[in-house]
């Protein structure tokens, strides 16, 4: 499921709020809030139009992980499923 | 490609009210393929998507395999040949072949676009398969450059129909503001996918059979859906059911032992029985030797995700598996199509992709088969050029005769209280996710799951209008529920086993004359025997 929105790194460009096939996020004031977490379905499509590299989407379907932000960062973990489909960091997809 | 009349928006008052010729429902590769064409016909597009057309869907996600076999006719003739076995003989070879084609023709059409196919060891294009989210980022480009104005977050909830029965809208809401829409087109293209029931199979949660139910509500017939029970495999904690990887895998119990017969391809029974007796079941994909890894990693990288991101090593370490049902999304059963131009058996409605029956290309069975790609490819693409002549012809929907809105349970204002679709959508699941009823059929459990849904529908039919922010699920929760009434109603009139559609009480295949099952219906829900014949040939659109 979806657990992560980096604040650092979201330009809140919105882009996820569209892209995302079940609609989970909603635009917030300054960056997107993640509205209808359970309707999330782990599909990472979020995280491959996400041009900022600044979310999370966790492997597990049916339950949080609670991932800590600076280690996934650290680790290269956000942003490496762009990096494995061949989307680079700020290839920003047209809505 | 000529781009002609826009899309006309005629009044915001209450409803987002449109005007186009074609109106497609759904956003993936068949709905997206449609609108391309549709448009290229000089025809106005809309086009509108519960999600987002580009992300949306079973391609989206995934990985995608094409039926994609050189215009050489012994590969023709073997890559027919080899799948119809598999598919209980359904088939019909002039469909097979006409899909071939055009398959064949479109993978060429999306390298001149500039999709990166990816080249070989030998330095060859691999036209075989293409990236999900690479492919349907470009068909949500191409379908805007040729005309289609796209409409995200506008799932459809019912069609419209003329005096004369004739399919000539749809209407729907904005889940983003709470608005309705409504459109008045001269056709519309039904491509919105099968239905998984909410099993949170890859891509699948925006699959729940709406396209079937608004079809049945204007007097379409369905075919084919006892062909309904796929099964694909995934890690037990994760969403990804990519099972062609599980070919290379060994299956094991909690303590490690082989389980006897488990196999991805030709042994998922056992899997299933294992589950379903004796509990968890453990894969290691141990059979790969490290070139074929990397190969693996390359093809599909989002099969490798989850293990990554869990810190497990797939191919040395044990982990937990399981079966979720993507009911007809790898199955065959759909919309029934009478002719060559994907037409329903509605005026003007016309059927495309998972949507629609697949059974013309792959009988009884697709499973993972590339036969899916390519009939998504096809069947949008004739579907949309046929419902653009029939657009055009009819003329201009403004002067339409009266129309009506064909929806009926839960979208009916004043009606009784709304359904309550969580414990609908557990309900339905009750009767369709578990192996032991859908996966082990036999008459006495389908007929036993069949009463309970009937009597569900009963419970539910006079259901009234629920507010912006609930009528979408409320709809689901209906198609799902209609979905899984056609398809043990189905797998009931097929007494033998075929494709897909086993049977424990019949497991021989009839020797009689084959036979396709069509269904249909709402409050009586029908079903018959058609000889299986091959289609008419009628004189195509194009
Ligand atoms: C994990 C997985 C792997 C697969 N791998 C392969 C493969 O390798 N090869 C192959 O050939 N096939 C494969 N398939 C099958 C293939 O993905 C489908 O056959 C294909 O996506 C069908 O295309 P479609 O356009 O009909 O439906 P989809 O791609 O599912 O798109 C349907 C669209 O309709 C929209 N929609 C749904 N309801 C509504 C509504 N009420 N109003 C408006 N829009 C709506 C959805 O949001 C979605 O965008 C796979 C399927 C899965 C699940
Ligand atoms: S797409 Fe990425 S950068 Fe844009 S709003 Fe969403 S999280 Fe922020
Ligand atoms: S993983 Fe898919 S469903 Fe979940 S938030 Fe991201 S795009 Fe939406």
């Amino acid at each position: 499921m979806i657990e992560v929105i980096d604040e650092e790194r979201c330009t809140g460009c919105n882009i996820c709020v569209h892209a995302c096939p079940t609609n989970v996020f909603d635009a917030g004031a300054k960056i997107p809030v993640i509205a209808r977490q359970d309707d999330c379905q782990t599909c990472f499509m979020c995280e491959a139009w996400c041009p900022e590299d600044a979310l999370y989407v966790s492997p597990r379907a049916d339950d949080l992980e609670h991932p800590d932000i600076a280690a996934l960062k650290f680790n290269h973990v956000i942003g490496s499923y762009r990096a494995a489909i061949g989307w680079s960091k700020g290839d920003a997809p047209t809505i | 490609m000529a781009i002609r009349r826009p899309v006309e928006q005629i009044s915001s008052a209450g409803a987002q009210e449109f005007r186009a010729d074609v109106l497609v429902l759904g956003g993936g590769p068949a709905g997206t393929w449609a609108a391309i064409n549709a448009a290229g016909r000089g025809a106005s597009v809309l086009l509108v998507d519960k999600g987002f057309c580009g992300t949306s869907g079973a391609t989206a996600p995934s990985g995608t395999g094409v039926w994609y076999v050189d215009p050489d006719s012994a590969k023709r003739e073997a890559a027919m040949a080899s799948r119809e076995a598999m598919g209980g003989f359904l088939q019909d070879r002039r469909w097979m072949a006409r899909v071939l084609d055009h398959a064949y023709d479109t993978v060429q059409q999306l390298a001149d676009w500039g999709y990166p196919f990816q080249t070989d060891e030998y330095g060859l294009q691999r036209y075989g398969s293409v990236m999900g989210p690479q492919y349907m980022r470009l068909m949500r480009k191409r379908a805007k450059q040729a005309g289609a104005k796209i409409l995200d977050h506008s799932p459809a909830l019912e069609l419209i129909v003329d005096d004369r029965g004739a399919v000539r809208g749809a209407s729907g809401i904005r889940q983003q503001s709470g608005e309705r829409w409504i459109v008045r087109s001269g056709a519309v293209v039904m491509a919105t996918g099968g239905c998984a029931f909410l099993s949170k199979a890859l891509g699948c949660n925006v699959l729940t059979g709406d396209g079937y139910l608004m079809g049945a509500e204007v007097g379409a017939e369905l075919s084919g859906m006892e062909f309904s029970n796929a099964y694909a495999m995934s890690p037990a904690f994760s969403s990804v059911t990519k099972t062609r990887f599980y070919d290379w895998a060994t299956f094991t119990d909690a303590s490690g032992e082989l389980i006897p017969g488990a196999q991805s391809k030709g042994g998922r029974s056992n899997i299933a029985r294992w589950l379903t007796n004796n509990g968890a079941v453990f894969a290691r994909i141990d059979k790969a030797d490290a070139p074929t890894q990397a190969a693996m990693r390359l093809a599909q990288p989002n099969f490798f995700l989850p293990f990554d991101r869990a810190g497990i090593d797939p191919f040395a370490q044990r982990f937990p598996v399981t079966l979720r049902l993507e009911g007809t999304v790898r199955g065959t059963g759909g919309l029934r199509i009478v002719d060559d131009t994907c037409a329903t058996t509605v005026p003007g409605l016309y059927a495309a992709g998972d949507a629609a029956t697949r059974e013309l290309i792959c009988g009884g069975f697709t499973g993972g088969g590339s036969h899916n790609a390519a009939w998504a490819m096809s069947s949008g693409f004739w579907a949309g050029g046929a419902a653009a002549d029939h657009a055009l012809s009819v003329g201009e929907p403004r002067h339409a005769a009266p129309v009506k809105h064909a929806g009926g349970v839960a979208l009916r204002e004043g009606a009784e209280r709304p359904v309550d679709s969580g414990d609908l959508i557990k309900s339905v699941q009750a009767e369709v996710f578990p192996y032991d009823i859908n996966y082990f059929r036999n008459g006495e459990k389908l007929s036993g799951a069949l009463n309970r849904l009937d009597s569900l529908w009963s419970a539910t039919s006079r259901a009234g209008r629920s507010d912006a922010l609930r009528v979408t699920r409320d709809r689901e929760a209906v198609s799902m529920l209609a979905t899984a009434r056609w398809m043990y109603r189905s797998a009931l009139e097929r007494k033998e086993s075929r494709g897909m559609a086993r049977r424990l009480d019949y497991p021989g295949q009839d020797s009689g004359p084959k036979y396709n099952v069509r269904v249909g219906g709402l409050h009586e829900v029908w079903s018959r025997r058609d000889a299986n014949q091959p289609a008419p040939i009628l004189e195509a659109a194009e």
